[in-house]
C-alpha cells in the first residue's frame, strides 16, 4: 500500500487545522456579538453629546472654538489608521490601509505633510514599515475598548491641531454594515462641519458653570473623543465578524482537502486489496496446474 | 403624578442610568448643583464623585459614582455625560507622551521617507492573495 500511511497522516494534519479554524470562528462569533452590543451602547452618549455640542454652537455664535475654524490654507494632514491588534481576519486591515495609502499619496502629490496616529499593531507596522510619520500609537486595545487607553493618542492628534502642526484630522476604520459586509471608510474629524453636527431641536440660551468657554472646550474634546471612540468599538466588531467568515471558509475549505484526500486513500487501499486478491488467485492457478 | 424630570446618566461606554427622577444632585466643578424638575437650561462640568438621584416613590437616593463629565440641563431633561476615566490635564497629558514615545520607540528603524511604491505594492499583493484563495474556492 504505497503512500497510504502518508496520506492517513494528511488527512490527520488537516483536520486538526479544521478544528482550530472551527474553534476560532466560534470565538469570533460569539465576541462579534459582544463587540456589536459594545458598539451600540456608545451610541447613546455619542448622540447626546452631538446634540449638546450643536446646540452650544448655535447658542454661542461670539464664541468659536478652534476645532470648528476652517483653515485657508492645508499644509499638514493628520490621519488617525484604526486597525485591529490581531490577523487572521480576512481583508480587514489591507482593505483599511489601502484605502489610508491612496488618500496619503494623493495628499502626497498636493504637497501636504501627512503625520499618522496608528491604533491597533497591524496598521502600525504597516505604516513603520513603509515609512509613514507615526507621531503616536496605541496597540494592545484587547477585546473591550476603554476610552482611558485611546486619550493619550488622541490628545496627541488634538494637540498638533491645536498648535497648528496640523491644519486636517481624518480618522480611517472599517464600517460595520453587516455580518457579512465591513467597508473601510475614511472621515474629517477635525475641524468639524456644521452639518455633521446637525441643527439642534428647541433653542433656549444656557447658564454656564464655570464659563461657556471652559465648559464648550471641554464638551469639543470629549465630543472628538467619543467619536474616535465609536470608531474604534465599530472596527472592533468589523475585526470579529470579518475574522468570523475568514475562518468559517477556512474550515470549509480544511473539510474539501478532508473529502478529497479520502478519496485519494480509498482509491489507493482498494487498489492494494485488488492487488493482493489477483497475486493469491494467480498463485492458486499456479499452484493447482 | 409627581413632579418630575427625565435624567440620562451616559458614558462613551455604555448607557448608565436612565428614567424620570424627582431631585439629583451633582459635584459640579463649582460646588455640589441640586436640579429639580423645571430648572432653568444649564450646562456644567462635573468633578469625580457620586451623582444622586431621587426616583419617585422611593425614600432612599440612587447613588451613581463617576469620575467627571458635564451636566446638562434642559427643559424637561437632565443628560449627565459621564467620563470613563478619570481626567486630569496632567494625567491627559501623561498618557499622550506615552504614546508618543511608543510611536518614537516603533519609529527607530524605519525608513527615512514614505515609500508609497512599496506600500502599495505590498498591498496589493496582500488583495491579490486573498483573492486567489477566494477564486480557489470557489473552483473547488
Amino acid at each position: 500500500m504505497a503512500g497510504s500511511k502518508e496520506i492517513r497522516t494528511k488527512i490527520k494534519s488537516v483536520e486538526n487545522t479544521r478544528k482550530i479554524t472551527k474553534a476560532m470562528e466560534m470565538v469570533a462569533a460569539s465576541k462579534m456579538r459582544k463587540a456589536q452590543d459594545r458598539m451600540r451602547a456608545a451610541r447613546p452618549y455619542a448622540e447626546k453629546i452631538r446634540n449638546v455640542a450643536a446646540h452650544l454652537s448655535y447658542t454661542q455664535p461670539d464664541y468659536k472654538h478652534p476645532f470648528l475654524i476652517k483653515r485657508d490654507v492645508v499644509k499638514n494632514v493628520g490621519l488617525i489608521v484604526v486597525s485591529s491588534d490581531k490577523g487572521l481576519c480576512g481583508g480587514l486591515n489591507t482593505n483599511m490601509l489601502r484605502l489610508s495609502v491612496n488618500q496619503m499619496k494623493t495628499w502626497e502629490t498636493e504637497g501636504k505633510g501627512i503625520k499618522v496616529s496608528a491604533f491597533g499593531s497591524k496598521g502600525l507596522s504597516f505604516m513603520t514599515r513603509v515609512g509613514a510619520d507615526v507621531q503616536s500609537n496605541t496597540t494592545g486595545l484587547g477585546d473591550v475598548p476603554h476610552l482611558e487607553t485611546l486619550i493619550g493618542s488622541i490628545k496627541v492628534m488634538l494637540d498638533a491641531f491645536e498648535s497648528g502642526e496640523v491644519d486636517q484630522l481624518f480618522i480611517c476604520y472599517t464600517k460595520f454594515i453587516n455580518t457579512m459586509k465591513q467597508e473601510p471608510v475614511m472621515e474629517q474629524l477635525l475641524p468639524l462641519s456644521g452639518e455633521k453636527m446637525g441643527s439642534p431641536e428647541g433653542n433656549w440660551g444656557y447658564i454656564y458653570e464655570p464659563e461657556a468657554e471652559t465648559v464648550i472646550d471641554e464638551l469639543m474634546t470629549r465630543y472628538i473623543e467619543s467619536l474616535i471612540y465609536s470608531a474604534v468599538a465599530e472596527n472592533m466588531a468589523s475585526e470579529q465578524s470579518s475574522r468570523m467568515v475568514a475562518m468559517k471558509s477556512a474550515s470549509d475549505n480544511a473539510k474539501t482537502v478532508i473529502g478529497d484526500l479520502k478519496l485519494v486513500y480509498n482509491k489507493a487501499r482498494q487498489a492494494a486489496i485488488t492487488k493482493e486478491i489477483s497475486e493469491i488467485v494467480g498463485g492458486a492457478a499456479a499452484i493447482s496446474n | 403624578m409627581a413632579n418630575t424630570v427625565r435624567v440620562d446618566v451616559v458614558s462613551a461606554e455604555e448607557e448608565i442610568f436612565s428614567g424620570q427622577a424627582e431631585f439629583i444632585a451633582a459635584p459640579a466643578s463649582a460646588g455640589e448643583v441640586g436640579v429639580y424638575p423645571h430648572h432653568a437650561p444649564m450646562i456644567t462640568t462635573i468633578k469625580p464623585g457620586a451623582l444622586r438621584i431621587k426616583l419617585p416613590d422611593t425614600a432612599e437616593e440612587t447613588l451613581i459614582f463617576i469620575s467627571g463629565g458635564m451636566l446638562e440641563v434642559q427643559p424637561g431633561l437632565v443628560t449627565v455625560l459621564a467620563d470613563t476615566a478619570i481626567r486630569g490635564h496632567d494625567l491627559d497629558e501623561a498618557k499622550a507622551l506615552a504614546a508618543k514615545a511608543a510611536a518614537e520607540e516603533a519609529m527607530k528603524n524605519k525608513a527615512s521617507d514614505m515609500d508609497y511604491a512599496k506600500a502599495q505594492a505590498e498591498l496589493a499583493e496582500a488583495v491579490a492573495q486573498i483573492q486567489a484563495i477566494q477564486k480557489l474556492r470557489k473552483t473547488n
